[in-house]
């Protein structure tokens, strides 16, 4: 909402403070400064004129004038004007030798077209009135002679840009903003729409309502002999572009002016256009309206209409007809001033994505009771501008609509805030906002603020629910032009915002001891900080995916990451599936670093993926809120909801470790991406499984399942994926070679419990290595796990030194050589007792594996 | 030992001898240049078959009376060549020490960036950071999913379905517009969650992902990051949910740090606030004209932070929580933001981007 202060002085008779200090003040009141736009401060030495003579100069390729002005000075100065739009006599703003124009802009004296010119003539673009202005301005004959131009317009002014919050409908007016600043600086309020129009008898159009649930008051009332040529006047012009809106004509200026002055949206008919009674209603199907605008709108059935015997005229409170528009030539005009419902509004507005300045209003709630006064001051203006005779009568259909009251104990507002306020301190300040209180509860009056209430109205149950007891009951009628106004909280927002919120105690409640973070949220930090310190950089991208990244990586068809959460507006079509794996932003990351230079790139990302159920129901169901839900409802919406499990993955390109002038670095590899899962095993504190697998995107001859085993059943538990990816995914991602990669589903992690200490012994260590000759394809793993369950408890560490393949271990073999080391807790071993546990080692992985002793 | 004897006779015992080789092993010792030289000299001087070992050995043939005598003098010989040794051997093992630690100087300047260095995001950090400092008040962290039904991301927070406010959230929807199912707009859900799944009272901290459908660009991502506190109690009012958050932009910005409180509205709270925090930096002197200008509040003294105020008592209707006995309040901030003013962060497309150097230099903490 645009403010020109000069229009809220109007109406509030504001100290002498600068337009920050008046904006400060609607800032604490909740009317936010957005902005502040002085206008016409520079101007200066801007002087009325009369033009005396004119002589048009010859030989230049536009006409060019030498005119004598007369400014109020001994002598008439000497102007040379291009402008033709004005004859002698006329009456123009003159800017004087020393003036300056918005932008500026200085005017000196000067030779030009061969004569001197003596200042400028100007326009009102010039001004800074308007955007352009095809000739010069020419003020009325009766302007005194060298009076300021500046003072005279008024065109000295600063524009308040406030950002009204939706519950806020009154505060899209002067009359609204005008009343929160003079309560705020202390300082009387004129209410424009304190005014009492005649009762004039009669209609003056026949209209009525037909849906009461779509209007509630509609008012008519009706101007014949209007002049369309009449032009609006440059003070009503000015304070609505200053307000933010174009001039367009008379007319339509006229119901713009009321509409930011009170709040109250109006239309203008032109009545030669309208045929038959006027009837509200809702849209039937199939019917369709030109709009203003000129497109054809198919209307749809819960849309709100203005109808007369031939149709649809105009979307209420949203966008007018065109055929029923005023024109350039409409003489006879009926305005209608109307009530509608703030939701129905809200529906049609964006059903047909129209916002207007009406819709906007009627959305957030417009008083019920300024149909009558708003078309009244319509017609006023139309009179004394347009040349319009008012026509008798006027038309006010209407639905009762019962006040709403609302009952508190006069400590509620003190309650709320933590701050006791007295109880005249709250009745004022209800006043000031302009509620009737009464002493006591009314009993069996609750009312509601008829189609206009942007909450929700609560009835029965609700109210009772938020009803608050307590002593010293007062009854409070909020204004009609606060329709938002519906709970006891309502109101002690009211009170506590204008008592100030700078008053507020500051108290820190004593909260209970809290448990801290679950294991869970413990192990998700821990995740991320083991993978930092392994050298990964952690990313957040988008989780958004599209077919070609179900397709870059490879997916079959039938694949569980395939079913997708599709967004009906995505931000990018390329990209309208929710992720179900992490791998697609962190490859696209992983290119976007190497493109700039980082080819040596190890990233991660810990962040939910969306897994839709085959079977889940297609829609959430929108529950009560009135009451608690009941489980079973909670758990339908659940069930709607995609699984959405925790997972971390890795990608690597590049060195991981680098070259320098120590030697050759270490290329990333399938192995760094498996030991990534192994670290977050150790973190997880579990025991991490790894075997061959074939899992897309991950090449099938370098792709590790890993897995855990469930604590409580000791099951193993896929946990994820990692190895170096499948060429034809590094291709479809232009990935560098061999970039490798690891997912995981933390989630999936069972919580392992407390750790448990192991048995230091201080007995002596007994070593003893074996060599191992296996069938190449033997997973290293299983021979491990055979040497370790073979060798018993007596086994403390067993560790790989070496891999051998060649001729000494025969074609088709490689060679394991481990390293065992033995330790018991309570004595020290002999020869004997660990030759035993090696070669009952070695039996076991022969028997596992057909592993035989090299050399044996 | 019964005969006696001349101690004449005993020529090793002789004041001469004795100071000869004493003399001579002096020499010696000071002679070696190095330690294998004094080892040498040991050896002959001190070691079991030097002169005065072996005069030493002779003391039992002397007359008991002239032995006290030869032992004194021979005692003060070894002690003197003892002593002469020990220093020699320090001086050369001082020397050595020298030498070989001056020939294994390296340049410890070299660089040694071999294993890879990671970091984490900045914005995970800065959460946990944030819910580090509720929990520390006693607050715990309740999460819920990202793709949320619209139930609990408006529905339940007084937010209607033509309500003003739902419009104003862009919001993606999910599958159709009425599937019912939305990517969250916030974090308030959590509340919602929070309170129908715990046992009041409740003090819960909710970090986390949230989306609308804007543009990327320098001030806006379509994923972004809030956090969000909801306190439910008996008795809780507004100037507690001051003190609270007073308290938080002390843990965060320091001593003497506080918020500020501007009416606004939410569906979900009532009544409603925006707040603003006293600018860190220059601690709102920069808003006196004539003072220095700042950067990080941009001259207004105050920074605008996030949103608050007592919950709507229609959200705790909604979920079954009595507002007569129960009041509380919430409030949240976005992350992204607050990440702007604290580390003069000044385009959000580096926050989504990835880029590594970004990233790296905020390594494990923010």
């Amino acid at each position: 909402m645009k403010v020109p202060l000069s229009w809220l002085r109007e109406y509030v008779d504001l100290p002498a403070v600068t337009a920050h200090e008046v904006a400060d003040k609607l800032t604490a009141a909740g009317l936010k400064l957005e902005s502040i736009t002085a206008h016409g401060h520079e101007i200066k030495n801007v002087v009325v004129g009369r033009v005396l003579a004119i002589e048009e100069l010859a030989g230049f390729k536009k006409p060019i004038r030498h005119c004598r002005v007369e400014v109020g000075e001994a002598a008439p100065r000497e102007i040379v004007c291009g402008a033709v739009n004005f004859a002698e006599g006329a009456v123009v703003p003159v800017a004087l030798p020393g003036a300056v124009l918005p932008g500026g802009f200085e005017i000196a004296s000067r030779k030009t077209y061969g004569r001197l010119s003596d200042g400028m003539i100007c326009s009102e673009a010039e001004l800074g009135i308007a955007e352009s202005s095809p000739g010069i301005l020419l003020l009325p004959q009766d302007t005194p002679i060298g009076a300021d131009v500046v003072e005279l317009l008024g065109l000295r002014d600063d524009v308040l840009e406030l950002e009204i919050t939706p519950d806020r409908g009154y505060a899209l007016s002067i009359r609204g903003v005008a009343r929160e600043a003079a309560t705020a600086f202390g300082v009387p309020f004129r209410d424009p729409g304190a005014v009492e129009p005649p009762a004039v008898p009669g209609e003056s159009w026949p209209a009525s309502i037909a849906d009461p649930t779509a209007c509630d008051r509609f008012v008519l009332r009706s101007v014949s002999g209007f002049d369309p040529a009449a032009e609006s006047p440059l003070w009503m012009r000015l304070r609505l572009m200053r307000a933010g809106m174009r001039p367009v004509s008379l007319a339509v200026d006229v119901t713009n002016y009321i509409m930011l002055e009170l709040g109250q949206p109006l239309h203008a008919f032109d009545r030669s256009r309208l045929s038959g009674g006027i009837v509200v209603r809702r849209a039937q199907a199939g019917e369709t309206l030109e709009t203003l605008d000129h497109v054809v709108r198919k209307l749809h059935e819960d849309d709100i209409l203005i109808t007369d015997d031939s149709g649809p005229i105009s979307m209420a409170g949203t966008m007018g007809g065109l055929h029923t528009e005023i024109s350039g030539t409409s003489s006879d005009i009926v305005i209608e001033a109307a009530h509608f419902s703030a939701t129905g509004i809200a529906r049609e507005s964006r059903r047909h994505n129209l916002v207007s300045e009406a819709s906007k209003r009627f959305e957030r709630g417009v008083d019920r009771e300024l149909p009558l006064i708003a078309s009244w001051r319509a017609v006023q203006l139309l009179v004394e501008l347009g040349g319009a005779t008012a026509e008798p009568g006027v038309t006010h259909a209407q639905v009762e609509a019962a006040p709403l009251t609302i009952t508190i104990p006069s400590g509620h507002p003190g309650r709320v805030a933590g701050l006791p306020y007295t109880r005249e301190t709250v009745i004022r300040r209800l006043e000031q906002v302009g509620c009737t209180v009464s002493d006591g509860a009314v009993a069996g009056v609750r009312g509601g603020q008829g189609v206009a209430a942007t909450g929700v109205v609560s009835s029965g149950d609700l109210a009772d629910k938020l009803a608050v007891q307590g002593d010293d009951l007062i009854t409070v009628t909020p204004p009609t032009w606060r329709p938002d106004m519906t709970d006891p909280n309502d109101l002690a927002e009211e009170v506590i915002r204008l008592e100030g919120y700078e008053h507020l105690p500051s108290v820190l409640p004593a909260a209970p001891a809290g448990a801290g973070l679950t294991e869970a949220q413990r192990l998700r930090r821990r995740a991320g900080r083991a993978l930092a310190a392994s050298g990964y950089v952690e990313v957040l991208s988008y989780p958004f995916i599209g077919e070609r990244d179900l397709d870059g990586l490879q997916l079959p068809e039938g694949d569980a990451r395939r079913r997708v959460s599709r967004l009906v507006n995505p931000l990018s079509e390329d990209e309208p599936f929710m992720r179900t794996t992490l791998l697609p932003g962190l490859l696209k990351t992983l290119v976007r670093n190497a493109g700039r230079g980082f080819g040596d790139v190890a990233l991660f990302e810990i962040g939910l993926v969306y897994r839709p159920e085959a079977d889940a129901p297609a829609t959430a169901p929108v529950l009560a809120v009135d009451r608690r839900p009941i489980p079973e409802e909670l758990a339908e919406i659940e069930k709607a909801l995609p699984r959405q499990p925790l997972r971390v993955a890795v990608v690597l390109a590049g060195e991981f470790e680098r070259s320098g002038w120590w030697g050759q670095g270490r290329q990333a590899s399938w192995a760094d991406a498996v030991e990534a899962a192994r670290t977050l095993a150790r973190a997880a504190g579990v025991e991490l499984g790894v075997s061959a697998d074939q899992h897309e995107p991950w090449h099938p001859g370098r792709c590790a399942l890993l897995t855990v085993a469930d604590p409580v059943t000791g099951e193993s538990v896929t946990v994820g994926h990692a190895g170096e990816l499948h060429p034809r995914v590094v291709e479809a991602y232009g990935l560098p070679p061999r970039t490798a990669a690891m997912e995981l589903e933390l989630s999936a992690i069972p919580l392992s419990g407390p750790v448990q200490t192991p048995v230091v012994s201080a007995y002596p260590v007994a070593t003893q290595d074996v060599a191992l000759i296996v069938p190449a394809d033997t997973p290293v793993a299983t021979v491990e796990a055979a040497l370790h369950e073979g060798a018993g408890d007596l086994l403390e560490a067993i560790r790989l030194f070496d891999v051998y393949t060649g001729e000494q271990v025969g074609e088709g073999n490689k060679s394991l050589a481990y390293s065992l080391r033995f330790r018991a807790g309570d004595r020290t071993l002999t020869v004997e007792e660990t030759t035993a546990a090696r070669d009952a080692a070695v039996a076991l992985a022969a028997e596992r594996t057909g592993a035989q002793l090299r050399g044996a | 030992m019964s005969n006696t004897y001349d101690p004449v006779e005993v020529t090793p015992l002789h004041a001469d001898e004795v100071g000869r080789a004493q003399a001579d092993a002096l020499a010696a010792i000071a002679a070696a240049r190095d330690l294998d030289d004094l080892k040498t000299a040991r050896l002959a001087h001190a070691g079991d078959r030097s002169p005065i070992a072996l005069a030493n050995r002779e003391i039992g043939a002397l007359p008991p009376a002239a032995r006290a005598e030869a032992g004194k003098r021979i005692g003060t010989a070894r002690k003197a060549i003892g002593e002469a040794l020990a220093a020699r051997q320090a001086e050369l093992e001082a020397e050595r020490d020298a030498r070989v630690l001056v020939e294994e100087t390296v340049d410890v300047s070299l660089p040694w960036d071999r294993a890879p260095r990671g970091a984490r995001h900045p914005l995970t950090t800065l959460q946990e950071r944030i819910a580090d400092a509720f929990i520390a008040m006693g607050y715990e962290m309740a999460e819920g999913p990202e793709l949320e039904a619209e139930w609990f991301n408006f529905d339940a927070l007084n937010i209607a379905p033509d309500h003003p406010a739902r419009s104003d959230h862009d919001t993606f929807f999910v599958e159709s517009t009425e599937s019912g199912k939305v990517l969250r707009t916030q974090t308030s859900p959590v509340q919602i969650r929070a309170l129908l799944s715990r046992r009041l009272p409740v003090y819960v901290v909710s970090p986390g992902k949230t989306f609308r459908t804007d543009e990327l660009d320098a001030t806006h991502t379509p994923v972004f990051h809030q956090v969000e506190g909801l306190a439910i109690d008996k008795g809780l009012t507004m100037a507690h949910l001051k003190g609270t958050l007073d308290r938080f932009a002390e843990v965060m910005f320091g001593e003497g740090i506080r918020t500020r409180f501007r009416p606004n509205y939410f569906p979900f709270t009532e009544p409603s606030a925006e707040m603003d925090l006293l600018c860190f930096v220059c601690r709102g002197s920069s808003a006196v004209p004539g003072n220095p200008p700042c950067r990080t509040c941009k001259s207004e003294g105050w920074i605008e932070w996030g949103g608050c105020g007592m919950v709507n008592p229609r959200v705790l209707i909604a979920c079954g929580v009595d507002p007569a006995v129960y009041s509380g309040f919430a409030f949240g901030m976005g992350i992204e933001r607050t990440l702007m003013f604290r580390h003069n962060a000044e385009d959000m497309r580096d926050m989504v981007e990835g880029d590594v150097r970004f990233t790296l230099p905020f390594g494990m903490e923010v």
